[in-house]
């Protein structure tokens, strides 16, 4: 028996190294560094162990300006990408010609680099000294004055953020609801038929709770996706996101680390957990809504 | 209620778009279904049965051709205003649905003055689960149903709105053999305690015969044959009906009629006025068979299958293009196995001709001497 335990730690011994060296080290220093106070990087030197680091963070303007964009761009992007992908999956279901030319369409984006995205979106929004930006001109055809979405007021910038955040994620959304429409079986659709079910009905009553899964899947993977967002916001606002209030928390571990208040791996690392604390939570909140509304 | 298809032809696209024919389901089908009665389409997979019933059902539109329902006319009727229940082969229960709320799905559908309460809901709902005896499942999920249980629920389901048809798309074919026997008994019985006109597909001749009041019998989307499973079964109306009712299935000799009797292997077994001089097809029942040592037809013997009741004496003849020959006979009779030849006179009641081009049926008059009429 002993005999074989040892052979079975022999056959792990590759995975439980690989994983122990990449996953749980990092992880577990991450959380030594958050706990030790006045930490000097260059001496490798600290002078304490404690909870400062966090209630420096938790007091930082720049963090509490980035955890509130954060939570903006969640509350905004989540829901409405998730509800136009299932709009425009349902229309896609529906149509029978030129189906394949519009999910070729629909999922470009996705195969697109976010940074050339974001200067195809700096073209479209951005107020220059030439140019008023295509946007700007469309708003003063309707009969209203420009505005500058990426140095302007904040609604504006926030507003374009949460614009190419959709845009960004939408199209992996509408190719997993696609498949989960097509999935449900056309019997279901004939029975209801049969049984005199209006559109709508058949719609809540059946679709919606036969893609469910999917549907939560995508709502938890979005919110994940969404609290770690930051490649985006410096495609549109540049890397000085905290000058632009436009920082967000990973944009906010970044600076801690390398950026031009950085090298602060403590504070960094306070951060990111707090982060960690913040995803882990509202998983668990939505893992607990989605156990109670799939049930099958 | 009584259904009346006349005419009813479906016709689809080719799903190979080069090619520009077009795939015939059912063809200019007519027939009347009576009211009250239980009806088996019946024919081998691909015959359009499941088409037909579909276009009963109005989940498709007919080609050409009217679909009568009493005497109006639904044609142009989508399926929820003809009042037609339909269960599926793999039965369609909506997984994230409890069985009460399965079977209440049709009645919250209602609308205008049809509309129910709760409580005439719950009534109706129990109704049928009471019929289909079903009541103490109502709680669960399709899930956590065995198949025969997913079965009655569906059945509740087309029930419970008490629609003027029920229609079943092969409704045994999912489950297991003996389940299928005994659910084939509670259709009947649901069918005769409600008393609802119902149609149901099947490829399984057994079954059809077993339960319904009337057979259909379809092959390549062409009605064949109507009638009672007995009457259908004794008096088939070409080769095709033949063979494919009856297990174990029809012996079938290629033979020739000369002078008004019947040739088969160049011996004359049967005497068969009235039928022109010609090749034919001669068709034998497995029961149509009488041991006889000194009887017309002589056939190499194979061996003996004794089930209890029956015996089957295996056998084969040149002349038989059905494989093996498979007679059965009383067990009482002995057959002397060590003999390599059996004799057997016809039954003439149990022996079709057919034409051997166009596998009609020929009718010949059957002697009045009765059954093994020597030749």
């Amino acid at each position: 028996m002993y005999k074989n335990n040892a052979k079975a730690w022999l056959y792990l011994l590759p995975s439980v190294l690989f994983l122990g060296l990449f996953m749980v080290y990092p992880l577990v220093d991450v959380l030594v560094y958050s706990l030790e106070e006045g930490y000097n990087s260059a001496s490798q030197t600290f002078s304490g162990v404690g909870l400062y680091n966090y209630s420096f963070v938790l007091h930082d303007p720049y963090f509490l300006q980035a955890v509130k964009n954060t939570f903006i761009l969640v509350i905004i992007t989540v829901p409405l990408s998730t509800g136009f992908a299932l709009l425009i999956s349902l229309a896609l279901n529906s149509i029978k010609a030129l189906r394949n030319l519009f999910q070729t369409i629909y999922f470009l984006p996705y195969v697109t680099n976010t940074l050339a995205v974001g200067l195809v979106f700096m073209i479209l929004f951005k107020k220059t000294e030439y140019s008023e930006g295509l946007i700007n001109l469309l708003i003063n055809v309707f009969g209203g004055s420009s505005v500058d979405f990426i140095d302007g007021p904040y609604w504006a910038k926030m507003f374009v953020l949460c614009f190419y955040t959709i845009w960004i994620v939408l199209p992996f959304k509408i190719l997993i609801l696609t498949s989960a429409l097509a999935s449900v079986k056309q019997d279901y659709y004939n029975a209801a038929k049969v049984d005199g079910a209006s559109k709508f009905r058949i719609f809540t009553k059946i679709t919606l709770p036969m893609i469910s899964p999917m549907l939560f899947y995508l709502i938890i993977t979005g919110f994940i996706g969404a609290f770690k967002a930051y490649s985006d916001a410096v495609a549109l606002f540049g890397t000085d996101l905290n000058a632009a209030q436009m920082n967000t928390i990973v944009g906010y571990v970044y600076d801690m680390l390398y950026g031009g208040s950085g090298w602060y791996p403590s504070y960094a690392s306070a951060a990111a957990l707090i982060l960690f604390a913040v995803v882990l939570t509202i998983t668990c909140i939505n893992l607990t809504v989605s156990r109670r509304h799939v049930q099958y | 209620m009584k259904v009346v298809l006349q005419g009813l032809t479906k016709r689809f696209p080719n799903r190979n778009r080069k090619i520009k024919t077009e795939v015939v389901a059912v063809s200019d089908f007519t027939f009347e279904i009576p009211d009250g009665k239980l009806v088996g389409l019946l024919g081998p997979s691909g015959c359009g049965k499941s088409t037909t019933l579909n276009l009963i059902s109005g989940l498709e539109k007919p080609t050409s051709g009217r679909v009568f329902f009493g005497g109006d006319d639904v044609t142009d009727l989508p399926p929820e205003l003809r009042g037609v229940g339909l269960v599926f082969q793999n039965y369609a229960l909506y997984p994230h649905l409890t069985v009460l709320q399965n079977i209440l799905f049709p009645l919250q559908n209602l609308k205008g003055d049809k509309k129910l309460t709760k409580e005439q809901m719950l009534e109706k709902a129990n109704e049928a689960a009471r019929l289909v005896q079903i009541d103490e499942l109502m709680e669960r999920r399709p899930s956590e149903l065995s198949g025969g249980q997913q079965q009655r629920v569906a059945i509740a389901r087309a029930l419970v709105k008490q629609p003027n048809v029920l229609l079943l798309d092969e409704p045994l074919s999912n489950l297991d053999a003996r389940l299928r026997l005994q659910t084939r008994e509670e259709l009947r019985r649901i069918q005769r305690e409600t008393g609802v006109t119902t149609v149901f597909v099947t490829h399984d001749q057994e079954e059809a015969m077993s339960i319904s009041d009337l057979i259909v019998v379809m092959k390549d989307g062409v009605l064949q044959q109507i009638g009672k499973p007995q009457s259908v079964y004794d008096d088939p109306c070409n080769l095709f009906v033949a063979k494919f009712l009856g297990t174990p299935a029809i012996n079938v000799f290629e033979g020739e009629v000369r002078d008004g009797r019947l040739f088969i292997d160049s011996e004359a077994v049967l005497p068969v006025s009235g039928v022109r001089d010609g090749e034919v097809f001669a068709g034998v029942r497995p029961e149509g068979f009488i041991p006889s040592a000194e009887g017309a037809m002589k056939l190499g013997l194979e061996g003996i299958e004794v089930m209890g009741r029956d015996t089957s004496v295996i056998s084969q003849s040149p002349a038989c293009v059905s494989g093996r020959i498979r007679s059965i006979i009383s067990s009482e009779t002995v057959i002397d196995t060590e003999k390599p030849y059996v004799g057997f006179d016809l039954k003439p009641r149990k022996v079709y001709l057919f034409d051997r081009k166009s596998k009609e049926r020929l009718y010949f008059d059957i002697a009045p001497s009765g059954e093994g009429a020597d030749v």
